[in-house]
């Protein structure tokens, strides 16, 4: 395996909450050692980092690769690539594939798929209830032996509570992970935008941002009942913060993620009608936002993901009511979380204690670190260089951004999965 | 008097002289059409096309005449029956009518923005003859040239709009324009069609019709969109009409020469009393559909000019 020195880096240590000049030992692909300021001499290969930003690689929860069903949208080499290019060495994939990853069959397909064509790391989740429809649990046991991470339905709410009071329980019983998306379903069926002025003047069907609220607090009290852990996908609005720090406070197993598209986006750029900012839940207020990012900084809010969610052109190029939800994010998931740092709301151990860290510790993995031990997934980026996205240089199959054509700041320079140089920025 | 704009999507994008503008123009047609030879050749030799993917008969009607008058070549799709049927997309559809070279293009989908999306695809100009819950211009042009007949000015004004505004895209044009022109506005009905969001508009709210209608000197009603809602805004037809319905008690705390507006098609009896919509003395719904005519000749001629420049 290869060994290499990384030397004159800005090591961004989620752990400790330090941001410093210092070296990191790779072996073995796992970081073997690591220290402030010069390296001890050594034979192994050296890298000058330049002074650039050394942090653990992103782990990535709830990433949509379109396989099976749309590999014209996303498949996983494409997927692969762009996390890759977007630092991200961990991707935690989505069972909202058609058919649903709700087998084990189904699921080994994807794994197999997944090693072949991927050179970051890819854990798949699998989904909660058959089809995805709210009935019937699936063979939750079968799923995390072949190698299912946590469960979902995704966007789906499982409405029936009885339903889905017994699969927490079932899966407690498997200490397996739920991931639920929190949303009071009839409310929002059909909303393309959060009620407010903006949705009023476009004459958008919209939805209360208490929707979210009211499906968290549902899903906190069967959290009381059960004792399962869970995972709220995306948490995007202020009223839903007191209930999740009071479940906490509780001591229940809860936590909560949001989108980078919440934190560094509001309804208003949605602007004319603009399909590549429709996502789910809709963009929020611009106060909703404030309080999401005080979240993340505060720790409240756990989890920062791309939701990473490849549509073709046709499904966007339509009036914004019909258009597919979702936006595309590896590779933008960085530079626009750093637009947190560079408006000096999140410092960047924070930022890599959202998107490494709480996600590695949440499946129980050992990366997100960069101590002595944990696997070397690293990513190296200058947080400083400005560029002008383009969407049809992104390594994606579909180029669905909301971040087309907008001024971004800092790239990936490089990103090492177990030791492995798997991108360098040509 | 140079239109500085290319299509006429809403009244959002329009300043008040623009709607001058269009409004002063409007006057001279409403004399056209009123004598017995109502022709002009303004628009001879452009093409207009009139597609509406959602059912209308008053608004194509008015928009066919308007075009005719000016001498345009009108063609008319009714596009529920077409290619949408066929799984083709709006795009698609509005780039096989750009091959076809119109000139004008007057469109009416039942989704909000998507004339907006059409006229980003399209070379010609591009008239919104309603699109969702969005907006409406024309609508609100006819109906802002009929007050300011009725009225003698088109500011500072009480306005009444009543009813169903939540799902009604004239009432969202109208408060726009009326807005623009600096009118004090007064939204009327049940809470479940007149959601709070709509204050940060400037307009005052009413749940009580009869507080809601006093001193104004305008009232506009709307038309209860039965077919936009999807259940449960209000318990029944008749408590409606009991509460919001325009009848005449209600209408005696208006200003005694208060006017009475309706976009059509009414629901007598339900938002309004069937003998009060035809009294003449006060309302003034058979001006409007005038006004139409005259306002959708006044902008087409406006946007026409500009083709003709480019030309």
């Amino acid at each position: 395996m290869s060994n290499l020195t990384l030397t004159n880096a800005r090591l961004i240590d989620p752990e400790t909450g330090t941001d410093s000049l210092g070296w990191l030992q790779v072996g073995n692909g796992q970081i073997t050692a690591r220290g402030d300021g010069d390296a001890p001499s050594t034979d192994t290969p050296i890298i000058d980092c330049s002074g650039h930003c050394l942090a653990p690689g992103i782990v990535d929860i709830g990433v949509k690769v379109c396989e099976p069903g749309e590999r014209h949208k996303e498949s996983y080499k494409s997927a692969g690539l762009a996390a890759a290019a977007g630092g991200v060495t961990t991707i935690v994939t989505r069972p909202d594939t058609s058919p649903a990853i709700d087998t084990p069959e189904s699921l080994e397909f994807v794994t197999r798929r997944a090693q072949a064509d991927t050179p970051v790391n890819v854990l798949p989740m699998a989904a909660l209830t058959k089809g995805r429809d709210g009935r019937e649990m699936t063979e939750i046991g079968f799923l995390q032996d072949a190698g299912a991470v946590a469960f979902t339905d995704c966007d789906h709410v499982v409405t029936n509570t009885k339903v889905f009071s017994r699969a927490l329980t079932y899966a407690r019983s498997c200490d397996a992970l739920v991931i639920a998306h929190p949303q009071e379903p009839v409310l929002s069926a059909g909303a393309a935008a959060t009620s407010g002025k903006f949705a009023t003047l476009r004459g958008l069907p919209a939805v209360t941002p208490m929707a979210e609220r009211m499906g968290l607090d549902r899903d906190i009290a069967l959290l009381e009942m059960t004792g399962a852990a869970y995972h709220a996908d995306q948490i995007t609005t202020a009223r839903a913060l007191p209930a999740l720090e009071r479940a906490k406070r509780n001591g229940l197993d809860i936590t909560a993620g949001t989108s980078i598209h919440h934190l560094t986006l509001n309804e208003l750029d949605v602007a004319d009608y603009r399909t590549f900012f429709k996502v789910k839940p809709p963009l929020r207020s611009e106060d909703d936002r404030q309080a999401v990012i005080e979240a993340v900084r505060s720790g409240l809010i756990d989890i920062i993901s791309s939701m990473h969610t490849p549509q073709d052109e046709e499904s966007k190029r339509l009036p914004f009511e019909e258009a597919a939800s979702g936006a595309v994010a590896l590779e933008t998931l960085l530079p626009a979380a750093l637009r947190l740092y560079h408006s000096e709301q999140l410092d960047l151990p924070t930022l890599f204690r959202a998107m490494a860290l709480n996600p590695a510790k949440r499946l129980g993995l050992d990366s997100g670190r960069l101590s002595e031990g944990a696997p070397a997934d690293l990513v190296l980026f200058d947080p400083d260089v400005p560029f002008v996205l383009d969407r049809f240089s992104l390594k994606s199959k579909s180029q669905n951004t909301p971040f087309d054509d907008q001024r971004m700041q800092g790239k990936v320079t490089a990103t090492y999965v177990a030791g492995q140089e798997v991108y360098r920025r040509p | 008097m140079r239109f500085a704009h290319r299509h006429l999507l809403g009244i959002e994008h329009l300043s008040q002289s623009d709607i001058t503008a269009i409004l002063d123009l409007a006057e001279t047609y409403v004399d056209l059409n009123r004598q017995s030879t109502k022709h002009s050749d303004v628009l001879s030799g452009l093409t207009q096309i009139n597609m509406f993917f959602e059912n209308s008969t008053r608004t194509q009607a008015s928009f066919e005449l308007a075009g005719k008058r000016l001498g345009a070549d009108v063609m008319n799709m009714a596009m529920q029956a077409s290619s949408i049927k066929k799984g083709e997309t709006l795009i698609d559809t509005a780039m096989t009518l750009n091959a076809m070279h119109p000139d004008l293009l007057v469109v009416r989908h039942p989704h909000s923005g998507a004339v907006d999306l059409l006229a980003q695809k399209v070379n010609c100009a591009v008239l919104n003859a309603g699109d969702g819950k969005h907006e409406h211009p024309t609508q609100a042009l006819l109906d802002a040239l009929t007050i300011r007949r009725a009225k003698g000015r088109l500011h500072r004004l009480n306005i009444a709009i009543c009813g169903d505004v939540a799902h009604s895209r004239v009432a969202r044009s109208n408060l726009i324009l009326l807005g623009k022109m600096e009118n004090r506005i007064r939204l009327i009905g049940p809470p479940t069609l007149v959601p709070d969001h709509f204050a940060e508009f400037g307009a005052e709210i009413y749940d009580d019709m009869n507080e809601g209608l006093r001193d104004v000197d305008v009232v506009m009603m709307l038309r209860l969109q039965k077919e936009r809602m999807d259940g449960g805004f209000i318990p029944s037809e008749r408590e409606y009409y009991h509460r919001y319905g325009l009848d005449a008690a209600k209408l005696a705390l208006a200003k005694s020469d208060a006017i009475v507006m309706h976009p059509g098609p009414m629901n007598r009896g339900v938002e309004i009393d069937g003998t009060l919509a035809d009294d003449i003395n006060r309302s003034v719904i058979q001006e409007q559909v005038e006004m139409g005519v005259a306002v959708r000749m006044a902008a087409m001629e406006l946007l026409a000019r500009n083709l003709r420049e480019v030309a």
